[in-house]
């Protein structure tokens, strides 16, 4: 399909702007001389052409969308009315603060909800996506053991299967990342997780449920280890879904977490943002909270100690909307979200696990791991093959090639939103895939037919890069 | 592929050929096979010291990305700038595709021959 | 009440029983009886659409609304063209996820190649990501881009936006790099300072200005390219992007990196957020690049299509080593920048900046009539400070009218040696001249 600026004819163009209605005047500095290329097209060309492109794309609402660790739910409608609402949508963040009273009542009521489901006893909303509030967690780390002089804790534990964010974000804040084993059942080998406690450990971060979807037995005593080698507990909230309203953070041992609003509180993901990762802790990290906070609809304040800002103004407020939307809709039934998507994560496991080799076969949580490499060993059909496979089928395949403790690894999260008919109907795909791995595997390896482009040469594109339209 | 006779190897699948007091070192035709397609290198600067079983420089493929350690202890005296432009030159030729060239080589690792490494990948 | 959850209770029984469980408390027995809440969460009973929408909109009702807005500080009323919120909410653009798997994403990868190549061509640079968190971020990522073994000390000017050196200095709270401000004199960076700071810190690595700067002022900035490339540091501009509608680009200027807030490009105020971090720069640096990055390729066939790219940079792939942590990003803004730039066009791309320029002008003249000076010498584009008899009592006036007035600066912002108060004011294409009139006219009154 032609990219836009395919469709470009000069002098063509969209009427926006009214002429000047004063002296026209720009500043007296140098001024541009290379026009930048931009598109001239006419409205209706500009709506073909990307009404074309999002045919050419798959959301939640296209069809079933298991990508593993992503919790693709469904986006309710109402979240985003709620957040197009001018009242929200036409606020400078410079405002004075009494005329902007709903919003920060608002921000203070989704924090008590949020402390509430994580049982911390501060938010703060700073941090514009996942990896950010990792980032900002770290920091408040940091920030407390540099203020009580503990300089030497350089260390932050994560386990092998830790999403990659974990040690780029643990970089990020200046510290050394420690990997520990998982053990045979794929969760933290305690072992190894004494033998990498000391006086340099700052902390541990972990997802829980981890990433093969298990929650961990020996979480107490992880986190009583962690604590009484002077470190402080991280949880990544990646996998809350699983255990919200069933398990509290807080009350196994975290000391501060963030959250995916784009995952568990249901917000869009949009193609790959916008977020939000709001970060919760408990008090004795309050002091060192970013950014400004009205509480009493007069006034902001910044925490004592407070490490600054991560973002420029107050985070990705108009997602908070949505997130708050959603928990007054769930309410106190929020545990009802982790148990139908629990439900249905094993459902699909059970339904699969004859043929598939999970990769550890015991209850999950939201998501399963199937680890394909006998499956390779025999075939040559990778897990990107099956994945590819999927794609005629209709259904966004799940993520593939993590947990890297997992050879050729597909990980499957259902999410609850989705009903057993359309499980069904992926398990029917997935068997039928299956029957073709061995009886027709170049069926497999071919996939998919029936997209709009075929498989794509990655090599290539990573090769002789082109990053962007080159113009005559 | 097979393996040439007159260069030494390691367990972390590099080579090493000694010419007089220097050094050159490549990755084996296993490691290229294992990492599949590659897509750039990271390489040392000439003039930084390298450190035998230390990481020198990176190797990638489109979804992967594997270090490669140095066999030797010395101090890096030239850098493959071919292989910097097209990294694809390794996988079609590891043995003529050197990473760096050491000199004032200190230590070294302890090396196999190529039957020991044939034996070891085998 | 309200859930999404389709399987009634019946069918979630009838589903476990299958599976060999009970109930969801056989299910859940894997979770240690310790581990687990005791009671009920104290939260509130869920609540009806209808409920929901009443409740939600009466918090949004006790916000206020300006008519008409002269405050900009970071975040611009500049006008939103319709197709931008027609086109973008489609659900397939909106409840996607970054587009891992290229042939069922075609649709978002090639917005994102589109926006790509805009930004690139706005700020006049080789190429550009897919897009950072908000502008403040990219710019705290865009200092570390430039640190190598030997060059670690971020250098930034005294007239940046102080919520932008907020960012930067908690990203390097982090990162242990020193950040050292070059102070401003008359609302510009001090040259000299710059000098001397850059020839006398072998390990600098970067130098960040803002253009037009946080007071308004578009400063010199070949000048300072040329201070920070002669001294080995790389030069990052901050920019408005629809201000590069008429300055020189940093491309032209030849800035190593350019970055900025992409608000101003279809997205709403929005008390904050979400904005739209851009970053763009030239080839030579593309694998120090945080982010994800969208390339060409063909398929099977030797059809055009595009993926995700260079992602041996990327936190998923190389972890502790990766450029950056982020992983989502801002898409969907991005594709709101891409909508607007399309619907404006290169002509619609000049006007506007012409328009804000000129509107600002207008109203500095106006206000100077009236005894606001300006308090700075410089050129400025669409924002520039003036002072004050009182601009508390102002600005109460002003909103008393619904007109969000400029942002009153703190005392030492500005060290004009000004005695007075001072107000930053912001004009955009919205602000007509009967809005400006109206603003002087209540001045008028007020003093």
């Amino acid at each position: 399909m032609k990219l836009i600026f395919e469709k470009s004819i000069p002098g063509r163009g969209q009427d926006i702007f009214p002429a000047c209605d004063v002296p026209v005047k720009l500043p007296e500095v140098p001024l541009r001389e290379k026009k930048a290329h931009l598109p001239e097209i006419s409205e209706n060309e500009m709506g073909r052409h990307y009404t074309a492109l999002a045919k050419r794309a798959h959301g939640v609402n296209d069809g079933f969308y298991p990508l593993g660790s992503c919790t693709m739910k469904h986006n309710p409608r109402i979240n985003e009315k709620m957040a197009a609402l001018p009242g929200f949508a036409k606020l400078h963040p410079l405002q004075p603060a009494h005329t902007v009273k709903g919003a920060n009542e608002l921000i203070g009521e989704l924090e008590k909800f949020l402390c509430e489901i994580t049982g911390m006893a501060g938010v703060t909303f700073q941090p514009a996506a996942g990896a950010h509030g990792e980032f900002t967690g770290l920091l408040l780390i940091k920030a407390y053991h540099t203020d009580r002089g503990d300089t030497e804790r350089n260390e932050i534990i994560v386990p092998d299967a830790a999403h990659g964010t974990n040690p780029a974000s643990a970089t990020m804040a200046g510290y050394k990342t420690i990997v520990i084993k998982s053990n045979e059942n794929g969760t933290v080998d305690i072992d190894d997780l004494k033998a990498h406690l000391g006086p340099k450990t700052a902390g541990l971060m972990l997802t829980n449920p981890n990433t093969v979807g298990l929650f961990d037995p020996n979480i107490m005593e992880i986190t009583r280890l962690v604590h009484e080698a002077g470190g402080l507990c991280y949880y990544d909230g990646a996998n809350l879904n699983a255990v919200i309203g069933i398990v509290r953070p807080a009350d196994i041992g975290f000391d501060v977490i963030h959250m995916n609003l784009h995952k568990t509180f249901s917000t869009p993901h949009g193609g790959g943002g916008p977020g939000s990762g709001p970060c919760a802790y408990k008090d004795f990290l309050a002091p060192f909270a970013p950014g400004l906070v009205c509480k009493d609809g007069e006034n902001y304040t910044r925490a004592e100690k407070s490490i600054g800002n991560m973002t420029g103004f107050y985070g990705n407020f108009l997602v908070m909307v949505k997130a708050y939307t959603y928990l007054l809709t769930i309410g106190k039934d929020v545990h009802t979200l982790a148990e139908n998507a629990v439900l249905n994560a094993n459902y699909m496991q059970e339904k699969l696990k004859d043929i598939y080799p999970v990769a550890f076969d015991t209850t999950c949580m939201h998501e399963f791991v199937i680890g394909l490499d006998p499956i390779y060993r025999k075939t040559h059909v990778s897990a990107l093959d099956v994945a590819k496979a999927l794609l005629d089928y209709g259904i966004h395949p799940p993520t593939i090639y993590f947990p890297l403790i997992v050879h050729e690894a597909l990980m499957i999260e259902p999410t609850e939103t989705e009903t057993k008919e359309t499980l069904d109907e992926a398990i029917e795909a997935f068997r039928e895939i299956y029957d073709r791995i061995f009886n027709a595997p170049e069926s497999v390896q071919m996939a998919p037919q029936t997209t709009p482009v075929l498989r794509l040469d990655d090599t290539k594109a990573a090769r002789e890069p082109h990053l962007r339209y080159t113009f005559e | 592929m097979i393996d040439p006779k007159e260069l030494k190897y390691t367990k972390d699948d590099e080579w090493v050929r000694f010419e007089g007091d220097e050094a050159y070192v490549g990755i084996t035709d296993y490691a290229q096979s294992e990492l599949g397609d590659l897509v750039f290198v990271n390489l040392p600067e000439v003039d930084d010291e390298v450190v035998a079983g230390e990481p020198f420089g990176d190797v990638e493929s489109v979804k992967a990305v594997a270090d490669v350690y140095s066999p030797v202890s010395g101090v890096v005296l030239e850098i493959n700038e071919d292989i910097l432009d097209d990294a694809a030159l390794i996988n079609n030729d590891p043995y003529g595709a050197w990473f760096i060239k050491v000199g004032s080589i200190s230590a070294c690792e302890d090396f196999m021959t190529a039957d020991e490494y044939d034996e070891y990948r085998g | 009440m309200g859930t999404f959850i389709p399987n009634t209770k019946e069918e979630q029984l009838k589903m476990l029983n299958e599976i060999g469980y009970k109930d969801f408390d056989d299910l859940f027995k894997v979770i240690p009886d310790e581990a687990k809440v005791k009671g009920e969460l104290n939260l509130p009973e869920g609540l009806s659409e209808i409920e929901v929408d009443r409740k939600v909109e009466g918090l949004a009702a006790k916000n206020v609304i300006f008519r008409s807005i002269f405050r900009g500080a970071g975040a611009y009323n500049h006008y939103v063209p319709s197709a931008v919120d027609a086109i973008s909410n489609k659900e397939e653009f909106v409840t996607a996820y970054t587009p891992y798997q290229a042939e069922i994403s075609q649709g978002i990868l090639q917005s994102i190649f589109e926006y790509q190549t805009m930004i690139a061509e706005i700020t006049g640079m080789d190429i550009a990501n897919a897009s950072m968190y908000d502008g403040a971020s990219a710019a705290a990522e865009a200092c570390w881009m430039c640190k190598d073994r030997k060059h670690s000390t971020i250098y930034v000017s005294g007239a940046l936006d102080e919520r932008i050196l907020k960012v930067i200095n908690t990203y390097s709270f982090g990162r242990e790099s020193k950040v050292v401000v070059i102070p401003a004199a008359d609302g510009k960076t001090d040259k000299e300072a710059l000098k001397k700071a850059l020839a006398d810190d072998p390990a600098a690595s970067c130098f960040l200005m803002q253009y037009p700067n946080f007071y308004g002022i578009v400063e010199d900035a070949e000048d300072l390219c040329k201070i920070t490339q002669d001294a080995g540091a790389k030069f990052i501009m901050y920019c408005q992007p629809l201000a590069l509608g008429a300055l020189k680009s940093p491309g032209e200027i030849g800035a190593d990196i350019a970055v900025g807030e992409g608000q101003p490009l279809g997205l709403g105020l929005e008390f904050g957020g979400p904005y739209l971090g851009f970053l763009s720069t030239r080839q030579q640096y593309m694998r120090q690049m945080p982010g994800r990055l969208i390339g060409e390729t063909v398929d099977t066939r030797g059809e055009r299509g595009f993926v995700l790219t260079i992602q041996a940079r990327e936190q998923h792939i190389r972890r502790e080593k990766a450029s950056s942590n982020i992983c989502s990003n801002e898409a969907w803004c991005a594709l709101r920048a891409g909508i607007y730039l399309s619907t404006i066009g290169p002509q619609g791309f000049e006007n506007v900046a012409k328009l804000c320029s000129s509107k600002a002008h207008y109203m500095a003249d106006e206000l100077e009539k009236i005894g606001m000076k300006r308090c700075f010498e410089g050129e400025f584009w669409n924002e520039f400070a003036t002072t004050c008899p009182d601009a508390d009592k102002l600005l109460a006036a002003l909103e008393e009218k619904g007109i969000l007035g400029g942002l009153k600066l703190c005392c030492g912002c500005c060290d004009a040696g000004c005695d007075t108060d001072c107000i930053l004011w912001c004009c955009t294409e919205l602000n007509t001249k009967e809005d400006i009139d109206e603003v002087i006219a209540i001045a008028k009154e007020v003093f």
